[in-house]
């Protein structure tokens, strides 16, 4: 999880020689510009059928009405609501016990030297190569001798204990000055309290880095949900999307195009507004 | 007791609640998927009982695992090298002062965060005989239709496409950075020597680059292995398996035939090619990298 450099801020005084200049940068500007309509063409394209009438799906007028029907009869023929409430509590879920877990761990490993620290560790990022999407069959047999198949902690449960937030805090909690943490102590305050004044104010970008990178993870996570979940009262909106749009319902691009924009539709108004921390967050996250 | 015996148990009882996570859902299944790659799957009646190499010389003798690793080879060929290089363009690009550049980052990136079962319903769509936009735009240039996703010669090429749509603008993110990291003085040295643009890109960027461009990499192989999502909405493996990736036929050997003992040496070979590429990443490409 290292190897590229930290961002530095531009230094934006000094001229860049090899920044293009008329003609090229003209040039340039219509091959990215033409790259990003590529890019976005999927979406728009969805955006479209999602909202006219189904008869314009494939035909492209610009008198055609406007609609918002599709998305209603979406929202009517599966329970969304549902489904919606259900990732919310997978996420909330996942990312308050991975935040515990990891700020646990991760202080340890950063400043208490202990026999078996570096086998701990070792152990520890052993998950970053055996990724939980590998080991569908037996977790799903681990889960099934607690009866546990068809909850909400079942989807939870294999991703709570994240090596990559241990390992991201970490790197973090070395780079706290070891002189704050010894005036902590003097002034008589436990390890504990130490961690809680002293680091995790400290290691807030942090958080909200690797906070944003696991909803949009778990959000966006389909196969192990999929295999652990078979009713509405379980089911995250990946899932839902799935069965709703591989059922009778499957001829009807303009609501299928809705419902799949529903679905995405927070995760990408939260990009919109707050596009700047989303790109500095992932790519916070995968530099450290 | 003394100070490092007082360490020790405050550190572990930090470790604890991460390592019983982890020890039950990453260390003892993959031990649990070795044990029993070497077992038969039980059955109503018939517990499992050792069985050898059976799963094995079964995997050996099993065309669609063939076919499997064969596809995923090809899926990872076709994605990686495209979505890194496509990521370099997108990053050089949005590095330097085009028009409109908030946006057009902001178009790249936008894939990434969107649920890939998702996209792969519009890109179903996009690719649907007679309908989609594909087979509207080949046709107004006077193309033949053709059944992107029925046709065994296209379907991969048309996953590959998703995929790559889906990463490049990720990785893109990683080579921004690394590009702004490149001290301005080295572009003004150059600029004094007289190199073009084209040389001071490939003797002085693309090299100082390299980190990023193994870490990208290193993601891109893990990512060739673990994207399935778009695999169920778009083919489900099909046509005739032209589609499969090891991690689907691991889904369908191990919930579609329930034949667990099978799907478990399965694992096994997913877990040896991921081991793989970890062993060369920490043993060849990161050794000047130090964590402490």
């Amino acid at each position: 999880m290292s190897g590229a450099p930290r961002p530095q801020p531009m230094a934006a005084t000094r001229p860049d020689p090899y920044a293009p200049k008329g003609l090229a940068l003209t040039l340039e500007s219509l091959g990215a510009i033409l790259l990003a309509l590529i890019w976005v063409l999927p979406l728009a394209y969805a955006v479209w059928a999602a909202v006219h009438p189904a008869e314009y799906t494939t035909r492209f007028e610009l008198t055609a009405p406007l609609t918002f029907e599709n998305f209603t009869r979406a929202w009517a023929a599966a329970p969304f609501a549902r489904y919606f409430l259900n990732t919310f509590i997978l996420v909330t879920m996942i990312l308050a016990f991975q935040l515990v877990l990891g700020t646990l761990a991760a202080y340890a490993l950063a400043r208490q030297d202990f026999w078996g620290r570096d086998l701990a560790f070792a152990l520890i990022l052993a998950q970053l190569m055996i990724m939980p999407d590998a080991l569908i069959v037996e977790n799903y047999r681990t889960l099934a001798r607690v009866n546990l198949i068809d909850t909400i902690p079942a989807i939870a449960l294999p991703y709570i204990a994240s090596a990559f937030g241990i390992f991201l805090l970490r790197q973090t909690f070395k780079t706290v000055p070891k002189e704050l943490d010894d005036a902590a102590r003097v002034e008589g305050a436990s390890p504990l309290q130490v961690l809680m004044k002293v680091y995790v104010p400290l290691a807030k970008p942090t958080y909200i880095a690797y906070g944003l990178v696991s909803v949009s993870y778990h959000w966006n996570n389909f196969l192990w949900p999929l295999l652990v979940t078979n009713s509405v009262e379980s089911r995250p909106l990946t899932v839902g999307l799935q069965v709703f749009s591989s059922s009778d319902q499957g001829i009807d691009w303009a609501v299928i195009c809705a419902a799949t924009l529903m679905t995405s539709a927070p995760l990408l108004v939260g990009f919109l507004l707050f596009q700047r921390q989303f790109v500095q967050s992932f790519m916070r996250a995968g530099i450290k | 007791m003394n100070n490092r015996a007082t360490a020790t148990i405050h550190g572990w009882l930090l470790l604890l609640p991460a390592m019983a996570c982890l020890a039950l859902f990453t260390h003892w299944p993959a031990v649990a998927s070795f044990i029993d790659s070497f077992m038969s799957t039980p059955r109503a009646r018939r517990p499992a009982r050792f069985v050898g190499l059976d799963n094995y010389e079964q995997m050996l003798a099993d065309p669609i695992f063939w076919k499997a690793m064969a596809n995923n080879l090809w899926f990872a060929l076709g994605t990686i090298p495209t979505s890194i290089a496509l990521a370099l363009l997108m990053a050089v690009w949005v590095n330097d002062r085009i028009a409109g550049r908030t946006l057009v980052r902001m178009a790249y990136f936008t894939p990434t965060i969107l649920p890939m079962i998702a996209v792969a319903n519009i890109w179903l769509f996009f690719f649907t005989p007679q309908y989609g936009l594909l087979e509207q735009i080949v046709g107004a240039f006077g193309g033949r239709s053709t059944n992107w996703l029925g046709s065994q010669d296209t379907a991969l090429y048309a996953v590959i496409i998703v995929a790559i749509w889906k990463e490049a603008g990720f990785f893109m993110i990683f080579y921004l950075a690394a590009l702004q990291a490149i001290p301005p003085s080295l572009g003004e040295a150059a600029a004094i020597e007289g190199a073009s643009r084209w040389t001071f890109f490939r003797r002085v960027q693309f090299p100082l680059l390299m980190p990023t461009t193994l870490f990208v990499l290193i993601n891109a192989v893990i990512n060739a292995f673990r994207m399935v999502d778009h695999i169920f909405v778009m083919t489900r493996g099909g046509p005739d398996n032209a589609t499969t990736l090891l991690l689907f036929y691991i889904y369908q050997v191990g919930f579609g035939f329930w034949d667990t003992a099978y799907a478990a040496a399965l694992t096994c070979v997913l877990l040896a090619l991921l081991a793989l590429v970890a062993f060369v990443q920490y043993g060849w490409l990161e050794r000047r990298t130090h964590y402490q």
